[in-house]
């Protein structure tokens, strides 16, 4: 409204009637503070309550295959069986029937299984992969045929969740589904004769996937995931650094920088699943690379890092004062001197941090791996980044998938071991944060 | 690289190339500027400059000489083209991707705009503090010795900390940082840090200093230890300086330009700026009328 000023003089406010009005204000401000607040707090303890449901039931699920129970069995190396010409030849070592050393030891315990049926039963007890670590022994020092030596055995995967369960107070039926009367009868034995005790998992860390559930292990998908992110390291940061530097510091403003700005920031947006399309049609069927590789691996999240560690590059760039780049010119730097002297070191937290998070998240992804091939089951650890190997969330994602019970820990543990390296490099993240910071 | 070879010995001093400076003159050279724009001995000349900002003409036809030991300072309205003027005369305009620069600048007869023109070499030959102190984040140690390695000025560490020592102990400022040379220059008070500025500025060497408004963000006496300094460095160095302070102009130069709304309006000696000028628009400004 229109007012001439007689009547702008006339509608000044008192003193009074100014405290009154700001007074009546005051309290409703106070009031939509509060309930901000509120809904603040509402919608951060919302996600700590999921956070900690999640923790909850991954741990609860998964810190039981941190254990493996081992059996004591009294195993003779009968030289007769192993080597039967005792010429300590290493291809007949390995060639030979270790099943049958731990069959008879068994039988020696457990006298009474006569029949073929029980004798199967009995034999089920122990793990398929005992075997292997027989014949790892021998392997490794032939002196020991002929002698008896008293070795930890991992019991098979039913037999260990029985267990499991049992020394948890709990009855076991729901996980003895599988184990027959005569099987927990023996158990029992063996664990009255103190011959059953759970033991730290040492091959869920050592070994690479298997059938058999207690020999399935995730350091093949995890040195498959660490050359993978090397690769996506080595390549996405300085290609990113540098990307992200031209851009910012050198380009001139023209069509073609916003065009390239635009496709970079929808590259970010694409979905994880295409790259791996992408990686499948130009790296394995146009370059020939091989499939399951974690070369390819690490090329496919490259391509998904890229833009993630560009952008983040460049609004870390962006943020270092302009007033520290006059100083640098003022005084006689190049270009490129002011860039690497000045405006990189205050940057480069910034850049690490995205390339970190950047890290994190291909580091979490499994959709373009199974595009590639790195859902394959492959059982030997990968020895670089050319050997066949899976990836960590991928794993996860087989076991996920597999009808043995004792597979359902393993996920949970798996998962574990992957929320641990997030966990690790989140850490490292704001470490170098706080580490290379500096106030200007 | 054969842009690096002296520029005196590809075009004759500029001493005895510019017309001696006569009254009749002076308004051939720039028929917007009352008074004299030329300057004996000069270092820096100036002819016929513009600048657009975009659609922008920020600097329009403006003509000025800066003489060897002067201290020239430049005045005027906010907004009226002193910085852009200043930024012209080390090349910091190509920075900033929308401004234009046309005209004739040159520093001891070699144009500085010329393609074959360093601009490096420029602007270690013509140094820049600017208003707000911007000390690099790194030790006052390492902020002097900065430009005197980047150039290559010390062949080794004790000549490096010669010029360190030479440059801070001329900038006033050795007595109070000497324990401390490994500290944050970030760490400095305000005052200080302009003189490590000032410091690492003339750690170069250079031949012409351009300062900003280097007292605005200063107290009082810290402003004066900065204009005993410049009194001081003026003995040495060319020194063009701006200041929305009339009694610092007045203190410090012995030259003053005029500007308003991007045109040199007057030049002549300080004195007769501030007590007799002859165009309306600067006295107005002087006694405080406008600006
Ligand atoms: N980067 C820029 N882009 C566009 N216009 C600019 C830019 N820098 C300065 N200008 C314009 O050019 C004109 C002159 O600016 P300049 O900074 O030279 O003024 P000044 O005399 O230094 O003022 P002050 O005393 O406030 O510092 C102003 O109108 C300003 O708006
Ligand atoms: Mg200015």
């Amino acid at each position: 409204m229109m007012a001439n000023d007689g009547d702008r003089n006339r509608h000044q406010l008192s003193p009074e009637e100014t405290r009154r009005r700001v007074n009546a204000g005051l309290r409703r401000r106070y009031r939509s503070e509060q309930l901000f607040r509120f809904y603040g707090i509402c919608s951060v303890s919302l996600g700590v309550v999921f956070l900690l449901v999640l923790f909850g039931t991954i741990i609860g699920n998964g810190y039981s295959a941190f254990q493996q129970s081992f059996v004591r069995l009294d195993i003779h190396f009968d030289a007769e069986l192993v080597d039967p010409d005792g010429a300590r030849d290493p291809e007949v070592l390995s060639a030979a029937d270790y099943s049958l050393l731990v069959k008879s030891a068994l039988r020696e315990i457990v006298p009474e299984a006569g029949s073929r049926a029980e004798r199967r039963e009995l034999n089920g007890l122990v793990s398929a992969g005992a075997v292997f670590e027989l014949r790892e022994t021998v392997m490794a020092d032939a002196r020991i045929l002929g002698q008896t030596r008293s070795m930890w055995l991992p019991l098979a995967s039913e037999m260990d969740l029985w267990i499991k369960a049992r020394s948890a107070g709990e009855s076991g039926e729901d996980v003895g589904g599988r184990i027959s009367a005569n099987q927990r009868a023996w158990l029992e034995r063996l664990q009255a004769d103190d011959r059953i005790e759970l033991q730290f998992n040492k091959a869920f860390f050592s070994n690479g996937d298997s059938r058999e559930p207690e020999l399935a292990g995730v350091w093949g998908a995890t040195k498959g995931s660490f050359f993978m992110l090397l690769v996506t390291l080595l390549l996405s940061f300085p290609l990113g650094v540098a990307a992200a530097i031209y851009l910012e510091e050198f380009a001139r403003r023209s069509w073609w920088v916003d065009v390239v700005e635009v496709n970079i920031n929808n590259l970010a947006a694409v979905p994880s699943i295409v790259f791996g399309l992408l990686g499948l049609a130009v790296f394995i069927n146009f370059f020939g690379l091989p499939r399951s590789a974690p070369l390819v691996g690490g090329l496919v999240l490259t391509l998904m890092t890229l833009p993630v560690v560009i952008i983040a590059s460049r609004a870390a760039i962006k943020a270092v004062p302009p007033s520290v780049r006059e100083a640098a010119l003022g005084i006689g730097a190049s270009q490129m001197q002011m860039v690497f002297h000045h405006v990189l070191p205050l940057a480069l937290p910034g850049m690490l941090t995205g390339a970190i998070i950047g890290m994190a998240r291909a580091l979490g992804e499994s959709a373009p791996l199974l595009m590639i091939g790195m859902v394959a089951f492959i059982v030997d650890v990968p020895s670089g980044p050319m050997s066949p190997s899976t990836a960590l969330p991928v794993q996860i994602y087989l076991w996920a998938d597999s009808p043995e019970r004792a597979f359902v820990e393993r996920t949970s543990a798996a998962i574990m071991v992957l929320l641990a390296f997030l966990l690790v490099m989140n850490a490292t993240a704001v470490w170098l944060r706080s580490r290379f910071e500096r106030r200007w | 690289m054969l842009r690096m070879e002296k520029p005196q010995d590809v075009v004759a001093p500029p001493a005895d190339a510019v017309p001696a400076a006569t009254p009749v003159e002076a308004p051939r050279i720039a028929p917007d500027t009352v008074g004299d724009v030329t300057a004996r001995d000069a270092v820096i000349c100036v002819r016929g400059a513009n600048v657009h900002y975009g659609d922008k003409h920020a600097l329009i036809n403006v003509s000025l000489d800066v003489a060897r030991n002067e201290v020239i300072a430049l005045i005027g309205p906010s907004g009226c083209g002193k910085s852009t003027f200043l930024r012209c005369l080390n090349r910091m305009n190509d920075t900033i991707e929308s401004a234009r620069v046309t005209g004739d600048f040159r520093l001891d007869g070699q144009d500085m705009y010329a393609r074959d023109t360093d601009v490096v070499m420029l602007r270690a030959r013509v140094g820049m503090v600017f208003q707000k102190p911007n000390p690099f984040p790194k030790s006052i140690y390492e902020n002097v010795a900065y430009g005197a390695r980047i150039h290559g000025l010390a062949a080794n560490r004790a000549e490096l900390d010669d010029i360190v020592y030479g440059s801070l102990e001329r900038a006033g400022l050795i007595d109070e940082v000497k324990d401390r040379l490994d500290d944050p220059g970030t760490g400095l008070s305000g005052g200080q840090q302009q003189r490590l500025c000032i410091a690492r500025t003339i750690a170069v060497n250079p031949e012409v200093i351009l300062m900003d408004e280097p007292c605005s963000a200063l107290d009082p006496i810290a402003t004066a230890r900065i204009e005993d300094l410049i009194d001081e460095l003026s003995e040495k160095y060319a020194i063009a300086i701006v200041t929305h302070s009339m009694q610092q102009a007045a203190r410090v130069s012995s030259r003053t330009a005029y500007f308003h709304l991007g045109r040199i309006i007057e030049v002549g000696p300080t004195d007769k700026i501030f007590t007799n000028p002859s165009h309306k628009l600067t006295e107005d400004y002087v006694t405080g009328r406008f600006g």
